[in-house]
This record gives structure tokens, C-alpha cells and sequence, in this order.
């Protein structure tokens, strides 16, 4: 018995490990391909059929590049910055449901490496660790645009934590769960014969709120400050080379991958899809078609990320503290209210 | 003030709506979505290549008439025209037994083209009396020396056995001019 656990959680581990690490890598050539198509561009397609060999290019040119460590780094720390955003991102995706259970020989196996009840407060824990990678990465540099980028990205990442966690709190009021696997199943059905909402209608604003500050958590356009090339160089990244650098750049893709599936989760349903329970289908290819649903709910997410990087330009500093502090904050406690008072007015 | 085109400028507060950007921001991504679907105007280069004109103003040959002689007299008319001081030649006299290599009995014993000062303005073939000298629809290469791109007989003059077409030259103006039949050029 508990040989099967063993087994199953490995594999889960190594699969979520292996997906994880695939979609980042391949988001890395969407980006490229997604901005070449909204700028009339072909972009990269030289390296196998239509490109698609493209990350595996990237991450060998990545891995034969001259490693550089400045003599006047903290060599220690220079090291642990870019392994800590790294680890920090691929620990999100432990509580994320992937799809519902299989089940073999009478036994169910939960798609999800570990259901943890407080999986949200997991999630936020873990992304505010994540701006320690970055704020060591750039104070171990010992250079002004590293450290200056890594106060921006330190500054960005815990103003808007403030904010994503508010507007987490009314979901929460709501569901009355902080498990991410509760919240999908609360969820189920939608269209069709069980007629059930997906969160999002029910927390248009709290959504917005979440996906502005996702946003800025995963340091995408219009809130990259902390790599502002035209004033920073590369921001907290600039003597960072090889494959520490290539680190930086996927540990970003991963937060990207990890912030769709949990903007999916939270609000878009999950591993739910509308009509799942008028199909009458077996419970283990719902399971699976779910999965299916749940990754294009993520990758609409991640294109969405893409889409936005190449249609807004970035806010200036001011004006990013500016939308955190004043704009942000205040709405999502406004949203917290609202939602209060309108499930003490529907009870 | 005195154009009467000065503009005043209006430094106008923003309304709610204009503050709350989330309007420009989908109307921004309305735009780049439909770019998504648009054809780019890309050429994939090495496999495919732009459509060039049929006077497209290109690397010059210098002709041979139709028994392999060259054209050429060495006039210097084309190095007069030439705007950008380009051509340089030194004129030699045919001598007894060279009449299939040479035209008439004047030639150009040195002909060069510099092709970095070279504009392709296409003067030199306007000049040229004797139909001698054409730009063709071919690119100078690159190269990395400077003395690369000084381009002698070797690289312009024609090979006897590798024709190159220049019928797409013969505008109407060099038809008309072939009409001529006073001139001695067209007997």
C-alpha cells in the first residue's frame, strides 16, 4: 500500500516536474511566435519545422555561454539568487489540481501532488519567496542597475501581493475553503444540466484584480520595471550570464505557467468544463477530458499574458505604486465589502 | 504665426473613464488581435526571393556582339556620364588577328567598375553607343575587402559560352534609338 503511494506520488512529481518545465520552454517559442504574429513578423522558424526546435536551440546556446561571476559579487549568494526563483516557481504547481481523480483497481488517485487545505495561502507563500531570488540575485551582483532592478522588483512584487491577497479574501467568503481542490469542485458542472457558475461571474472584479496583479507578481509587461532594458540594462539580471541567466528568464515563464493554471482554478473552474456531467461519460476519460480543459484554459491564460506583453507599454514607476497602493488596495477592499454584504443579503 | 499653421496646444484634464485605462487597454488589444490574423509582408529570403522589376538595376555586364567579340570601344562616355565617378578604363588599339576578340579596332584594355561608388543610376548603359555596357537583374556579392568590390574585365566582361540576357533592357527609348539607322552603330 504504501509502495502504490510511493509510486503514484513520483510519478505525480515527475510528471507536473516534466510538464512544468515542457510548457515553460515551449512558452518561451509561443512568446516569440506570438509577438512575431501580432507585429506582421514571421519569427523564429529555422531550427526544424516551423521552429518548434527553437527552446532546444536556446537552452544549448544557454548552457555552451561563458559563465561570468564578478569578482565583486558575493559569489555565494550570486548563486543561491537564481536557484531560489527557480525552485520557488516550480514549488507553486505541488497544490494545483490538475484534473479530478483516476481511478484504478477501485482506488482513486487524486490528479494533484499534494491537496493541501490552505493550498491558496501555500501558493502566496511560496511567490512571495519567489522575490527573494530576485532581491539576492540583484543585491549579489554588486552593481547598481542589478540592485536598483531587484528594490523595483522587491518593492512591485510586495505592494502587489497586498492587493492579490484582498482579493483573494472575498473568493474565499464565498467558498468558504482555501483548498484549491474544493474551490474547482464548488465550481463543477456550469452549463448544462446542473446549471452552476464558474467564479468568475460571481467575482468579475476580484478577477481583475487578480489577473492585474499576476501581472505584476510574474514581472510581465506593462509591470517589468525590475528589467526595464532602457534604464536598467537588464535589471536585476544584467551580470548574470549562461545558464543562471537562463534560469532567471524560465523561472519567469514558470511563474507565468503556474499563475494561468491558478487564474484557471480560482476562476475559471478549474479542471470543469461546460456539459461535463450530460455526457455521461466514465469518470476516468472525464477526469482526463477535464485535464484537457484545464491546460487550454491555460494556455489561453499564458497567450493572454503574451498578448498583453505586446499591445501595452510599460507604467512608469509612479504611476505603478500609484495603481497598487491607491487604485488596487482600496478596490479590492471595496470588493470584499460588496461581497459581504450581498451574501448577508442573500442568506 | 506668420504660416498661420500653429496649432494650440490643449493640455486637457482625463476623463474617469480615460483614467481607468481598462477601455484603451481592449480597445489596444482589439488591435493587435486582429494583426494575428493578418499576412505578414515577410519574404522568407534564401528560399524565396522578391520579384524585382523588369529594368531592376543591377550588377552591369559588358556585352559581346553576336560572333563573341567585345563591344566595348573604350570611348569613355559611360566614365563621363558616369555621376559617381565609378568607371575608370584604358583604351588599346586591336591589333592583326584579334578581330574575333574585339569588335571594332579601338577596345578597353583596363575596364573598372568600383561598385561601392557605383549607384546603379543606370547613366553609363544610357551613355554607352555601342549597346556595350548593361546592368542586369544580378546582385554585386559582398565581400570583405574594399579591393573586392572593384570589379575589372574578368567579372563584367560576359563569357563567351554563358550568355547573359539583357532583352528586358531594351526599352522602348533603346528600340527607337536601334531605329536610327544614319547612325553607324546600327548599320
Amino acid at each position: 500500500m504504501i509502495t502504490t503511494f510511493f509510486i503514484y506520488k513520483l510519478i505525480m512529481v515527475a510528471s507536473v516536474f516534466g510538464l512544468t518545465l515542457g510548457v515553460a520552454a515551449y512558452s518561451t517559442y509561443a512568446e516569440r511566435k506570438v509577438a512575431a504574429f501580432l507585429q506582421d513578423r514571421i519569427g523564429p522558424d529555422r531550427a526544424g519545422p516551423f521552429g518548434i526546435f527553437q527552446p532546444l536551440a536556446d537552452g544549448l546556446k544557454f548552457l555552451m555561454k561563458e559563465e561570468i561571476i564578478p569578482v565583486i559579487s558575493n559569489r555565494f549568494l550570486f548563486v543561491l539568487g537564481p536557484c531560489i526563483a527557480m525552485i520557488t516557481a516550480l514549488m507553486a504547481g505541488v497544490v494545483i489540481p490538475w484534473g479530478n481523480s483516476l481511478i484504478l483497481d477501485g482506488q482513486a488517485y487524486n490528479l494533484q501532488i499534494a491537496d493541501l487545505d490552505i493550498s491558496i495561502l501555500y501558493v502566496f507563500g511560496v511567490v512571495s519567496i519567489g522575490v527573494y531570488g530576485i532581491m539576492i540575485g540583484g543585491w549579489a551582483s554588486n552593481n547598481k542597475f542589478s540592485l536598483l532592478g531587484a528594490i523595483r522588483a522587491s518593492a512591485q512584487m510586495i505592494s502587489y501581493e497586498i492587493a492579490m491577497g484582498l482579493s483573494i479574501i472575498a473568493l474565499i467568503l464565498m467558498t468558504g475553503t482555501l483548498s484549491l481542490r474544493e474551490i474547482t469542485q464548488l465550481q463543477a458542472g456550469g452549463v448544462g444540466g446542473d446549471w452552476n457558475f464558474w467564479n468568475i461571474v460571481y467575482q468579475p472584479l476580484g478577477f481583475l484584480i487578480f489577473l492585474i496583479c499576476a501581472f505584476a507578481e510574474t514581472n510581465r509587461t506593462p509591470f517589468d520595471l525590475p528589467e526595464c532594458e532602457t534604464e536598467l540594462v537588464g535589471g536585476y539580471h544584467t551580470e548574470y550570464s549562461s545558464f543562471k541567466l537562463a534560469f532567471y528568464l524560465f523561472a519567469e515563464y514558470i511563474n507565468m505557467f503556474v499563475s494561468s493554471a491558478v487564474l484557471s482554478t480560482l476562476y475559471f473552474g478549474g479542471y470543469n468544463f461546460p456539459f461535463m456531467n450530460d455526457l455521461g461519460l466514465d469518470h476516468n476519460v472525464l477526469s482526463i477530458l477535464g485535464m484537457i480543459a484545464l491546460f487550454m484554459k491555460v494556455a489561453f491564460f499564458i497567450f493572454f499574458f503574451m498578448w498583453i506583453r505586446w499591445t501595452i507599454p510599460r507604467f512608469r514607476y509612479d504611476q505603478l505604486m500609484h495603481l497598487g497602493w491607491r487604485i488596487l488596495i482600496p478596490l479590492a477592499v471595496a470588493n470584499i465589502g460588496i461581497t459581504g454584504l450581498i451574501m448577508i443579503l442573500v442568506d | 504665426m506668420l504660416t498661420n499653421r500653429s496649432k494650440l496646444v490643449v493640455k486637457k484634464e482625463m476623463t474617469f473613464l480615460e483614467k481607468m485605462y481598462l477601455p484603451a487597454i481592449l480597445g489596444g488589444i482589439a488591435i493587435t488581435i486582429k494583426h494575428l490574423f493578418r499576412k505578414g509582408a515577410t519574404i522568407r529570403y534564401p528560399e524565396t526571393k522578391r520579384e524585382i522589376s523588369a529594368v531592376w538595376r543591377g550588377q552591369h555586364t559588358l556585352k559581346r556582339d553576336e560572333k563573341g567579340a567585345e563591344r566595348c570601344t573604350a570611348c569613355g562616355l559611360c566614365a563621363v556620364a558616369c555621376p559617381a565617378e565609378a568607371i575608370t578604363m584604358t583604351a588599346a588599339e586591336r591589333k592583326k588577328g584579334e578581330e574575333n576578340l574585339y569588335r571594332e579596332e579601338k577596345y578597353a584594355a583596363v575596364y573598372e567598375i568600383n561598385m561601392l561608388r557605383c549607384i546603379f543610376c543606370g547613366l553609363c548603359e544610357e551613355a554607352c553607343p555601342k549597346e556595350a555596357i548593361f546592368l542586369t537583374d544580378r546582385i554585386v556579392e559582398t565581400d570583405y575587402l574594399r579591393e573586392g568590390f572593384i570589379y575589372g574585365k574578368d567579372k563584367l566582361v560576359e563569357r563567351v559560352d554563358e550568355r547573359i540576357d539583357v532583352t528586358k533592357r531594351q526599352t522602348p527609348a533603346v528600340l527607337a534609338f536601334k531605329q536610327q539607322k544614319q547612325l553607324s552603330h546600327n548599320r
